[in-house]
């Protein structure tokens, strides 16, 4: 029998909604900053407008839905799923005040892509975007990399009660520290450790590269922000491709490569202990999966013959199917390159590579290496299995993190999410098709948004029919949160229509 | 006199369709040449992107906006230039850079220039890149700055907006205080 959620609960969702929309607000002063600093005058009053809506709206929240309870399952996961919403329905209100998105609802698409750190993007002309507005775009992604919640969790301590409800709605599963507020924590001041290292060395490179001091300061911070959360926004509508610089191609390799890391690895890095990392099922699994699908694109591109010299082949094969791999979407080709060049194999490659993603607890998307991992040693375990003595039964380990015995719940649990994703990534292929793209382009690009990765091969674009931005919103809400929070919302309205 | 007449004309007529026939095969082999080496033209970058095999190691003439900035390298140059479509990375030497005004972004319409050059699908030099080696360039149009266009309607909002979040905000402080009593 379907219990029908009771006014308490819907009031405890949106006060802590309330919460988080005032938290996040803040972030809205960063861009404000910005335009104050580059005397970008209409983008002042759109931010300030921008962030006292958002302080409008969480106040009268936190003063008329306040109420004592304990936040149960159901209410973690409503308020994790309803906050994303909300995120890039506000979170578009700057962006499409600018009139550089055709709708609003091209700027929820955008802002969701964001915040999901997609990078798909439905910007008109960004090249004459505001630094403010390209500020806010890559803020989100860096924002929505570590997880919103996480941000309102790190600044709202005990404020938040049930936290570790929150936390696992959001996609996390793992610990760092005893306590969820603590792990949050680390998570923000790693990220922003690495974003003053990062920005810098980007920003070297780009100003040895030419740029000039202030466009090469800003500009490594902007491609620092996306690349680090693998979200893939980039200023300018060329991707990296605008910079020309292999230098800095490299380095932004070695970032979306620390953006695929689970953060507990990342910590046990920073902890000295060095080991940890190659015992690890999940980067055994993506040494595994990151080669093979190399393989997949060397072979489809060498088939072609369309690179003159191997160097070439390299540079663009292997950033793109890195791009794919840890979900952040730089390009260093065109999108209608895919199409035209690398149709066939290479593009099959690019898509498995898309459709795995990164590290559990890290800011990648996708299936995830380790239950990839889990997946495919549970079935090797059922065939070494067949090879042994009927009374035999082997006992089967993994190590993350810690050692773990290979139980049939792991594997359940993994199996499930991993079919979950093909099922998105299907079923967003078949809607494109049904807007009467081809199937492998229709399926490139439905991956792309389910597995927050942000690769386009050219159908992603304003013009594009409205079901299908309204089925990658859904698409890349849903990749981010890992299904079961956007299943309990979902129960949760059936609830309050059906239940007793 | 009628015969004589007749062949002096089917004369004409045969001399008028031999130069007809060799303007014809010049027109032709002009327009040969200029499609196998250079377009006249500017070509679209959608063009360029859709059939960049074609073009590839072909002499274009492609016309842009300058964007971003003006990337030195050595004594080489990187431009950006987007026709509204895309915008398509040209390597030319410095000393051919004309006087750039204006660049686009967000506070102006950058410079329109149009460039000659080989057009490389896979640049052999670049490491695969796509990109124009330009041989000439010129600026056709010079850029503007523009003005910013600021909401008054925003402005009144934003008095609005922060007079009612700053009674919430008292609205809740009251209320904590009260529950605290």
């Amino acid at each position: 029998m379907l219990i029908r959620p009771g006014i308490g609960d819907i009031r405890l969702i949106f006060y802590h909604i309330g919460k988080i929309i005032i938290i996040v607000g803040f972030s809205l002063l960063f861009p404000l900053f910005t335009a104050i600093f580059f005397q970008e005058k209409a983008p002042q009053i759109d931010f300030l407008f921008s962030f006292l809506l958002f302080l409008n709206i969480g106040l009268f929240l936190t003063l008329f839905f306040k109420i004592e309870k304990e936040i149960r399952w159901m209410h973690a996961m409503v308020i994790v799923s309803l906050s994303w919403l909300f995120m890039a329905i506000l979170g578009a209100i700057p962006l499409y005040l600018s009139g550089h998105w055709g709708s609003f609802l091209d700027a929820v698409f955008e802002a969701m892509s964001g915040f999901a750190t997609t990078g798909l993007t439905l910007a008109k002309d960004p090249e004459h975007l505001s630094m403010a507005h390209q500020m806010w775009r890559h803020l989100m992604q860096f924002i929505g990399g570590q997880g919103i919640v996480i941000m309102a969790l790190s600044f709202l301590g005990k404020g938040l009660g049930g936290v570790f409800r929150i936390y696992i709605g959001e996609a996390r599963e793992e610990k760092i520290f005893p306590n969820i507020i603590d792990t949050a924590r680390f998570m923000w001041v790693l990220s922003i450790i690495y974003l003053l290292l990062g920005s810098f060395i980007l920003g070297g490179i780009l100003r040895l590269e030419g740029f000039s001091l202030k466009s090469a300061f800003f500009q490594g911070l902007f491609i620092f922000m996306a690349g680090f959360a693998t979200g893939g926004f980039t200023p300018y509508s060329q991707s990296i491709l605008y910079y020309h610089s292999f230098s800095f191609e490299l380095a932004t390799i070695f970032i979306m490569f620390l953006g695929m890391i689970n953060f507990k690895l990342h910590y046990s890095l920073w902890t000295g202990n060095r080991k940890e990392f190659w015992r690890d099922i999940e980067i055994i699994t993506l040494s595994f999966t990151i080669f093979s699908t190399f393989l997949l694109v060397a072979m489809g591109l060498s088939e072609k013959g369309i690179y003159p010299q191997a160097i070439a082949l390299f540079r663009q094969g292997f950033y793109q199917l890195i791009s794919a791999h840890t979900g952040t979407g730089y390009m260093t080709i065109y999108a209608k390159e895919f199409i035209k060049g690398w149709l066939g194999l290479a593009m099959v490659g690019i898509i498995i590579a898309m459709g795995l993603g990164g590290a559990t607890c890290s800011t990648a998307g996708g299936i995830k290496a380790l239950r990839i991992g889990l997946v495919f040693k549970a079935f090797l375990q059922d065939v070494k299995q067949l090879m042994q003595p009927d009374n035999t039964v082997l006992v089967e380990k993994f190590h993350h993190i810690r050692d773990f015995v290979l139980e049939d719940r792991y594997v359940r649990s993994a199996a499930t999410i991993f079919l979950a994703y093909l099922i998105l990534y299907f079923l967003g292929a078949i809607v494109g098709m049904l807007c009467g793209y081809p199937f492998l382009e229709a399926l490139f690009e439905s991956t792309s948004a389910g597995a927050n990765v942000g690769l386009s091969c050219g159908i992603t674009s304003p013009s594009m029919p409205t079901i299908l931005k309204i089925t990658y919103i859904f698409e890349m809400w849903i990749g981010r949160l890992e299904f079961v929070a956007i299943f309990t919302l979902w129960g949760f309205i059936i609830a309050l229509v059906k239940g007793k | 006199m009628i015969k004589i007449s007749k062949i002096k004309m089917h004369i004409k007529i045969q001399k008028f369709l031999k130069n007809f026939a060799f303007w014809i095969v010049i027109l032709i082999f002009t327009f040969c040449i200029l499609n196998f080496n250079c377009y006249a033209q500017p070509i679209s970058s959608k063009e360029l992107l859709e059939n960049a095999q074609e073009y590839d190691g072909k002499r274009i003439i492609y016309q842009g906006e300058i964007i971003g900035e003006v990337i030195e390298r050595k004594d080489s140059v990187w431009l950006n230039l987007l026709d509204g479509d895309f915008a398509i990375g040209i390597f030319l030497k410095k000393d051919i850079l004309p006087q750039i005004k204006f660049i686009g972004g967000y506070k102006a319409k950058g410079d329109l220039l149009e460039v000659e050059g080989i057009f490389h699908a896979h640049c052999s030099e670049h490491k695969g890149e796509l990109d124009i080696h330009a041989e000439k360039i010129r600026i056709v149009k010079e850029g503007f700055l523009k003005e910013e266009k600021i909401s008054f309607l925003r402005k009144i909002w934003i008095k609005y907006l922060s007079l009612s979040s700053f009674i919430i905000f008292i609205c809740i402080i009251l209320r904590n205080f009260w529950k605290r009593k």
